[in-house]
């Protein structure tokens, strides 16, 4: 066992963890990849932008959707806007992603996804048959999720911007789920799942792009999830809080919650569901599977007591049939996600700053 | 994962850390240094120190070729990519080292266009899908990444390719090893040795270090495993009195090294009369350039670079860092003024250097967290 | 930058006998092996990846070696922890 920190480094651990506290300043002058990442810059990009400009209370918790009450009806309304590149990869298209994530967002908060919006950025030049196999592909996602494209808005820019088309949708949804979600509830104790193996998407649209030359049996994991949310929040009592884990992967959810609830998250690598070829792909490639962006899966965090009942809902759902408990919520050292590795040891897993696979939301 | 997974085994790793601590004097303390960036990042990521006693400290050493770029270059390399036309190739690690004006994201931010490659034949492909472009590769590495950009030149001339050239800041690994072993700021017992530099150069280059001055050095592979082991052969030498060059990464390197890779860096390349090193200063033929048969292929030439030396920041005391004098929470702007998101210096940018290495899994590895993950 | 990913070959290509097909982890590249011009490389075979270059046969002959140091050394510490056991006074 290695010896405990001394004095003057635990002074200098201590002085860090000030630092990390200290309000969010965007030190750049021009946006760079980084803040499109999900990490660190991101995170800092909307705290010390956004969060500033348009602070209000709806919009604070920084949940994948925000929650309000309109004449006694509860809603819950989300954005999300797609520039993957390529656009059409195996497993879907931009258009899959671009239903599938807001309906993801609004069901794991809690709410039935009801009605989406959609805007297009078209390049000039776009084919228009690639438009409408996007489209189909929206209208075929939307039908699997129960919802429908109640509006939208195209606009067209000169050729050389857009790289094709650029997707935005919005959706609105009505929290049945009687309870509060959110990261803010969260509590040592809790237990930390994961709905099926990680990293598949960010993997399969990395290798689409065929600049790597890297052949793999990948497909994205893009999928609905509402189902299965809705299996989970019957079956288990005790859930906290869900998030969908896109960019950034899911290690990036667990570093937001942790900091959120000001709690630690410890996570045994040997749990995390990953795919053999997408471990390959990682290994090549030098990057952690944890960080890969997914966009059909979700980490949810339940009370301890009812773990089991919680994992056995999700895998009685076709989506979860490999969803894993992968760790627990400690009160120590709050703020901070613990790995405990294969090999035995422990380490942190802390934000990226950037992210090593860009365009792939 | 073959040749992976058996090499991460915990249940080895006890006995193994068990066999090491058998091997300590009482009250006597023990320092090696991991010469090879990629150790460190293993060390760390894997929580080794965990499986060490407390008399026994790892060093972090400077072999991150990353970290040991000085900011003069990065400058230079933005300013090729500024030309009109040219398009730079780099590989992920280098794009956010900071030069005195920003780094390759924050370049691109201003309109360069430097794109991340996994290899430098990716370079080559681009500058063939690009006619109109120019394309440079940035070319980083030591000898063990140079037969790789050797092969590419040797491939570019043979196929014609005229709009592509290198951007060579390869540097070579022993003069490094030896300016920490001439440096007064350092007392060390071993050297864990770089792995994947070995298969090229082989052995025999570090018969030095045992022979004039007497350390025993281990050349170890990468997984936590080999580490572990490699730990316990240098134990097992200071304790029978020994000091010779090992192998434990025999599965892998070959003790004469690869005859083709060092043919090709030779037919390519040659050896600058000296060249900075972030953190340890000029050292004489400890970088290769690309040689005049291939000037052609010379971006240095083709681009004429300012080649402007460029202090570090004041505060900035990665050179420190990087000999192994000091370690990543005791310099004084670690974590605070620099961190990951705002680096000011190389060690806290790569993936590999000890400071991004300590901040990103070491931090807290010790009690707290042993504390938590075992509650 | 280390990065260095064992790989097994799948086929060198014929008409580019400079290249081969790889597996890591049922992931497939084709990498240059022109480094290994000095030796037989073939489907099998494992390899040392860099930067989509092969570096190194991996020697299974020495890989084994190391697995069974390993494994003595594990089944040494077992024994002791086992005689250990054993010896308590009850």
């Amino acid at each position: 066992m290695s010896a405990p920190p001394s004095e003057r480094e635990q002074q200098v651990l201590d002085r860090i963890e000030r630092a990390r506290k200290r309000r969010a300043k965007v030190r750049e002058e021009r946006i760079t990849l980084s803040h499109g990442a999900g990490g660190k810059a991101t995170q800092t990009l909307v705290e010390a932008v956004f969060l500033d400009a348009f602070r209000n209370p709806l919009l604070a918790p920084l949940e994948d959707a925000a929650a309000f009450t309109v004449d006694g009806a509860r809603l819950a309304l989300t954005t999300d806007s797609f520039v993957v590149s390529p656009l059409f990869f195996p497993g879907g298209n931009i258009g899959d992603l671009a239903v599938n994530g807001t309906v993801n967002d609004l069901a794991v908060s809690g709410a039935r996804p009801l009605h989406l919006s959609t805007g297009f950025i078209l390049e000039e030049g776009f084919p228009v048959a690639d438009l409408i196999r996007v489209v189909d592909s929206m209208r075929a996602a939307a039908d699997a999720a129960g919802v429908a494209i109640v509006t939208g808005d195209t606009k067209v820019v000169q050729r050389g911007k857009a790289d094709g088309c650029y997707v935005n949708t919005a959706g609105v949804g009505v929290r049945e789920h009687p309870g509060e979600l959110g990261a803010a509830t969260v509590r040592p104790g809790d237990a930390v799942l994961v709905s099926g193996p990680i990293g598949e998407h960010g993997v399969t649209v990395m290798l689409a792009r065929g600049e790597l030359d890297i052949e793999a049996d990948l497909v994205s994991d893009t999928a609905p999830l509402h189902g299965l949310v809705a299996g989970l929040l019957a079956a288990a009592p005790g859930v906290r809080a869900m998030r969908d884990a896109t960019r950034g992967g899911v290690a990036t959810i667990l570093n937001e919650v942790a900091r959120a609830a000001d709690v630690a998250v410890v996570v045994d690598e040997e749990a995390v569901p990953v795919a053999a070829e997408v471990r390959g792909a990682s290994e090549l490639l030098g990057i952690d599977p944890l960080y890969v962006a997914c966009e059909g899966r979700l980490v949810a965090f339940v009370d301890g007591a009812h773990a089991d009942a919680a994992l056995a809902a999700m895998r009685a759902h076709p989506l979860g049939r490999q969803a894993a408990v992968i760790g627990r919520v400690r009160p120590d050292p709050p703020g901070l996600v613990l790995l405990n590795t294969t090999f035995g040891g422990t380490r942190i897993c802390d934000l990226l700053v950037g992210d090593p696979l860009p365009r792939i939301c | 994962m073959r040749f992976v997974d058996e090499f991460r085994d915990a249940d080895k790793a006890r006995a193994l850390s068990a066999k090491i601590t058998s091997l300590c004097e009482p009250g006597r303390e023990y320092k090696f240094m991991e010469v090879c960036g990629g150790h460190t990042h293993t060390i760390y990521k894997h929580g080794l120190e965990d499986y060490l006693p407390e008399n026994i400290t790892l060093v972090h050493g400077p072999g991150c070729p990353v970290c040991v770029i000085p900011m003069g270059r990065i400058d230079d390399s933005i300013h090729i990519a500024r030309r009109p036309g040219v398009l730079m190739t780099s590989f992920g690690d280098m794009m956010r080292v900071p030069g005195s004006g920003g780094n390759f994201f924050d370049s691109n931010a201003e309109g360069t266009n430097i794109r991340m490659v996994y290899s430098p034949l990716d370079s080559l492909k681009v500058a063939r899908q690009n006619p109109d472009m120019h394309v440079v590769f940035m070319a980083i590495g030591f000898e063990t990444t140079a037969p790789s950009t050797a092969m590419t030149l040797l491939r570019a001339e043979r196929e014609g390719i005229e709009n592509f050239s290198v951007f060579c800041n390869h540097i070579t690994i022993i003069p490094a090893i030896k300016a920490i072993l001439d440096s007064p700021d350092l007392r060390l017992d071993g050297f864990i040795g770089p792995g994947h530099v070995s298969t090229v150069i082989g052995c025999r280059p570090y018969e030095f270090i045992a022979r004039d001055y007497g350390k025993p050095i281990v050349v170890s592979g990468f997984e936590p495993l080999d580490i572990l082991q490699s730990i316990y052969l240098l134990m097992l030498q200071l304790r029978e009195g020994r000091a010779e060059v090992e192998n434990q990464y025999s599965r892998v390197v070959p003790w004469d090294g690869n005859r083709t890779a060092l043919r090709v860096i030779a037919e390519t390349m040659e050896l600058r009369p000296y060249f900075e090193w972030r953190g340890l200063g000029f050292i004489s033929h400890s970088a290769l350039r690309i040689r005049g048969k291939y000037a052609r292929f010379d971006a240095e030439l083709k681009f004429e670079v300012p080649g402007v030396r460029v202090a570090d920041p004041k505060a900035c005391q990665c050179g420190e860092v990087l000999k192994g004098v000091l370690k990543p929470w005791e310099c004084k702007v670690f974590g605070t003024a620099c961190t990951p998101e705002t680096p000011i210096g190389t060690c806290m940018v790569s993936p590999e250097g000890a400071c991004a290495a300590y901040y990103n899994f070491g931090r807290f590895t010790r009690t707290r967290v042993r504390e938590a993950s075992l509650s | 930058m280390c990065l260095g990913i064992p790989g097994e070959v799948i086929e060198v290509l014929t008409d580019r006998p400079d290249l081969a097909r790889v597996d890591v982890s049922g992931v497939k590249r084709a990498i240059n092996i022109g480094l290994l011009s000095e030796e037989a490389v073939g489907p099998g075979d494992w390899v040392l990846i860099h930067v989509g270059f092969a570096l190194s046969k991996i020697d299974e002959g020495e890989a084994k070696a190391a697995m069974e140091f390993l494994e003595g050394i594990g089944k040494a510490y077992e024994d002791e922890i086992a005689a250990l056991r054993d010896s308590e006074i009850l």
